[in-house]
């Protein structure tokens, strides 16, 4: 089963709430297994003491233009929709960074003067937190492309969903990335907040995962005296609210030191692990 | 001699925009006859790579001189690759733009400015 927590909004929790989910399940028994697909920030591995087992580097094609065979007809440079390659005169310019990857330009070359040569993008590292599997992906800096890191990171999962309970910690937003993240879960778990940015995300990244017709419920974060403002749009959006996470003191202290809640509070592991019985149950009517 | 000039408008009554590679036209003809074409710059609405594909609108039109406010990297390899000289001219109508510029007052371009100026304040729009 594969859980993808999003957000839309940016610092809502979703990373406090995926590690905690993932340690409360791990701790309970169940094979879990979490991926950190914020791959422009990926810190879920702070909450965790890791032992990284397995490093791999994620790369894209990008053309390489053989000028001996090249007759600078322009139609590469016409075809690439993100302006990747110019043809100037007798010359060809390759613009690495606006590069998809997409490979259209050998396609159309009539010459068969371009090829494609590997260029990397990020790494993935794998490895475990006592008995959580942990994979996590990183973008190289300077790169422009999450996609490709996303999609490497999330190969083999087919295999695993099965026999693990999968939780993805998604990035925020709602573009490329988040769909890369989310695609193929059975469950999205949203995280909000009650504040206005906090719902106006959130009904973004609602429209997404309804779009992609996951079944889904969220999570509030840093509940307190104005959750009538997410609890009311749910509640009109028919959206199920399976908990609530107070903006408490002593949860933010132990976050800002890097220590998952649920990992000293029992009752934090108790609610994590309801929360995931409620999220089975509903995808229970669907694959289940 | 053909000449571009990033502009806000259609005609040489309009302003010149400090944009290159998202200007929505480039002001493209003779300096000295004052004969021009009004050009919809087809990285104006591009995703990514809008100076690129600005560039090669220009080189391909046969232009020999652009006319701008900034000029990122990418657009400024293409320009020079195809031995395009770059001015840089403020935010004046094109009408007074072409008079610096036959007056010799516009200084060259010799380097590019920063990646991505061509959308900020966009949010704002």
């Amino acid at each position: 089963m594969i859980i993808t927590v999003l957000s839309g909004k940016g610092g809502t929790g979703k990373t406090t709430v995926a590690v905690n989910l993932a340690l409360s399940l791990a701790e309970e028994g169940h094979r879990v297994l979490l991926l950190d697909a914020d791959v422009e920030e990926p810190n879920a591995g702070l909450y965790l003491d890791l032992v990284v087992e397995e490093t791999f580097s994620v790369d894209v094609l990008m053309p390489k233009v053989d000028e001996s065979l090249c007759t600078y007809c322009g139609k590469c440079a016409e075809f690439c929709q993100f302006n990747a390659l110019a043809v100037i005169g007798e010359h060809v310019l390759v613009f690495s960074e606006l590069c998809h990857g997409c490979g259209g330009c050998s396609l159309v070359c009539p010459v068969e003067a371009i090829r494609e040569v590997p260029r990397l993008v990020g790494t993935i590292e794998k490895g475990r937190a006592g008995s959580l599997k942990f994979w996590s992906g990183r973008m190289k800096v300077g790169e422009a492309l999450a996609v490709p890191v996303t999609r490497k990171l999330k190969e083999g999962l087919a295999e695993l969903k099965d026999e693990f309970i999968v939780i993805i910690d998604a990035p925020p937003g709602s573009s490329c990335p988040v769909v890369e993240a989310v695609r193929g879960s059975d469950y999205a778990l949203l995280v909000t907040e009650p504040t206005p940015f906090g719902k106006h995300d959130f009904e973004i990244a609602l429209g997404l995962v309804r779009d992609m017709e996951f079944p889904h419920g969220v999570i509030i974060n840093r509940s307190g005296d104005d959750d009538k403002l997410i609890e009311d749009y749910c509640r009109e959006q028919d959206v199920p609210v399976l908990l609530k996470i107070p903006f408490s003191p002593r949860l933010a202290a132990l976050g800002a030191r890097g220590i998952p809640f649920s990992k000293v509070i029992p009752y934090w592991r108790d609610k994590f692990r309801q929360v995931y019985r409620k999220i089975k149950e509903s995808c229970r009517c669907a694959s289940w | 001699m053909r000449i571009a000039i990033s502009a806000t408008g259609r005609d040489l009554d309009s302003r010149l925009d400090s944009r290159f590679g998202r200007c929505p036209y480039f002001l493209v003809g003779d300096p000295e006859t004052l004969e021009f074409e009004a050009v919809a710059n087809p990285g104006a609405s591009a995703g990514g790579g809008a100076g690129v594909k600005a560039a090669q609108e220009l080189v391909d039109r046969g232009v020999q001189v652009v006319i701008t406010g900034q000029c990122g990297p990418n657009a400024y390899d293409v320009l020079e690759a195809a031995g395009i000289k770059i001015f840089q001219a403020p935010e004046e109508t094109l009408r007074r733009v072409l008079e610096l510029y036959r007056e010799g007052k516009l200084a060259q371009l010799n380097g590019p400015g920063s990646a991505k100026q061509g959308l900020k304040g966009w949010g704002s729009q």
